[in-house]
């Protein structure tokens, strides 16, 4: 479903990805994990369209992202919920969600999508006329990814949803990516909680200085034992 | 006593709401795309003569000038954003405010040349054939022309209101003032939004513009003096407000007839200026605005 192969990518002069290959296949949840900077964000935003890679391809169900914008990214069913959310604060929450169906295609089923979403997070229903800026941390990032799910995408990008929230948020919000997996949702989750997001995933990368040094499912990287040393002892 | 001071009040609401209605646009494109565009009473000053022409070519009724005003005013605006100022649109927020005031002032000076030599530099007005009508209440006249022109600064100031609040247009605006790049990743095509933004704004002027044609006079130089007033009520009403422009606008309104009431009308300028420094210096975020955004 997505392919990328030897992406390079740059900040100005410094190089934040070498020569980065993965693969998603339809259906599944794959993590990417790696410690800070490791670039993690930057493999999204070089996905999402926000950060043009220097060389390499990029392919999404046969189409090329290389060269495209990133609004064009979103409506060809890529939808990313960026870290620590970036809702619309001064909006409301139904606003909010509005704007997630901004494409063609997501507008034209706004209502059935808002029902879904609405199912996932009853909350964000009961507070639909409030300002999203009123929210709580929780459902803040509740907002952020039923407003990415408004939009239909056929693949999720995450960027580290578990961060900021209290343990038993963290567990809530893990529950409900696999429950939106389930529903038929490609998955990619960028993680710090490196165990919980390999317990979750099928299959992950292991990102280090803007290279992947590892790959397997979630359980072989569990054991893996330099992952065990560096990140989970 | 009482009066003149009500007269003065009046006339201050009045005028008051056409700087809101000046300021609306400055105030829009620079909240949207951070472009301060100096050149904004230039275009005011064109949309002045674009009514004077079709006022005197016509001679419809100077209110139904606006339509083919803002008509103009948008191929204008389309026009200088797809030549200058689309340039500016990735350079981060801090050189876009710079250059686009260095493309602002240059634009300014090649504008007022034009209206120089389309126009010569005579003072221009259109004067509506019930000009001198008014009517007295409680000893206070109510121009009917004044009226009028506050009567569509007002609708101009509610529709856009409508506008951003009801249609998805406007949301994706509102989206791209408060975080662009995550308005990126709804989908919204941010360099349409910026385009949008700048010909709006330029509309806006436009029919402020025909305002101060019918009001007062025009005259190619005087495109700085209404991008200052605008500037002074953006900075009072604090941006992303439509409210706080609306209010910025009677405030500075208020404050010149007042002055010119209490001391004399050759302080109404200083007036104003004055309470510039005094928001900037005490609540520089704007009587309206948050500090963030």
């Amino acid at each position: 479903m997505l392919n990328l192969q030897g992406v390079d990518a740059f900040y100005q002069d410094i190089q934040a990805l070498w020569g980065l290959s993965m693969e998603i296949r339809e259906g599944e949840l794959v993590a990417l994990i790696g410690p800070n900077g490791a670039g993690k964000t930057t493999t999204l935003r070089a996905i999402s369209g926000l950060l043009k890679p220097a060389s390499g391809s990029i392919q999404f169900l046969g189409a090329d992202l290389g060269g495209q914008p990133a609004h064009k990214i979103v409506a060809l069913g890529i939808s990313q919920v960026p870290e620590s959310g970036r809702i619309f604060t001064g909006m409301s929450v139904l606003e909010n969600l509005e704007l997630g169906a901004f494409v063609a295609d997501a507008r034209k089923a706004k209502d059935s999508s808002l029902k879904w979403v609405y199912e996932i997070f009853p909350r964000l229903e009961e507070r639909e006329g409030q300002l999203a800026g009123t929210l709580s941390g929780g459902e803040r990032q509740m907002l952020a990814i039923g407003r990415a799910l408004m939009a239909k995408p056929r693949l999720l990008m995450l960027d580290e949803p578990s961060f900021g929230l209290a343990p038993l948020l963290v567990d809530q919000t893990f529950e409900l990516i696999t429950k939106i997996n389930r529903e038929g949702v490609t998955v990619l989750l960028v993680e710090q909680n490196i165990r919980a997001a390999l317990e979750l995933a099928s299959r992950a990368y292991l990102l280090e200085n803007g290279r992947i040094v590892g790959q397997g499912t979630g359980k072989d990287l569990l054991t893996y034992e330099s992952v065990r040393s560096a990140y989970l002892a | 006593m009482l009066e003149s001071v009500l007269q003065t009040l009046i006339f201050g609401i009045l005028v008051g709401a056409l700087y809101a209605l000046a300021a609306l646009g400055l105030s829009l494109v620079f909240g949207v795309t951070k472009f301060l565009n100096v050149a904004h009473g230039d275009l005011l000053m064109f949309g002045g003569y674009a009514s004077f022409w079709v006022f005197s070519l016509l001679g419809l009724d100077p209110f139904l000038t606006i339509p083919t005003t803002l008509v103009a005013l948008v191929l204008i605006g389309a026009i200088i954003y797809r030549v200058l100022f689309i340039r500016m649109v990735k350079l981060t927020e801090e050189t876009k405010i710079k250059n686009t005031l260095l493309v602002g002032f240059g634009l300014s000076v090649i504008l007022q040349n034009l209206a120089l030599r389309f126009w010569t530099a005579d003072d221009r007005g259109i004067t509506a054939s019930y000009s001198g009508v008014a009517f007295t209440l409680l000893g206070v006249r109510f121009p009917l022309v004044r009226l009028a022109s506050l009567l569509t600064a007002l609708v101009f100031l509610l529709a856009l209101h409508l506008f951003l609040r009801r249609t998805y247009t406007g949301k994706a605006i509102r989206a791209t003032v408060q975080d662009w790049e995550a308005a990126t990743l709804m989908g919204i095509d941010i360099h349409r939004v910026y385009f949008l933004a700048f010909v709006l704004g330029a509309a806006l002027a436009g029919v402020a513009g025909t305002l101060v044609a019918v009001n007062y006079s025009i005259e190619p130089s005087m495109g700085l003096n209404w991008t200052l007033k605008a500037l002074i009520v953006m900075v009072l009403g604090g941006l992303g407000s439509i409210t706080g422009t609306l209010v910025g606008g009677l405030a500075l309104g208020l404050t010149e007839s007042a002055t010119s009431l209490l001391l004399s009308n050759n302080y109404r300028e200083v007036a104003g200026l004055v309470l510039f420094i005094l928001i900037l210096i005490f609540r520089p975020q704007g009587l309206f605005g948050t500090k963030e955004a």
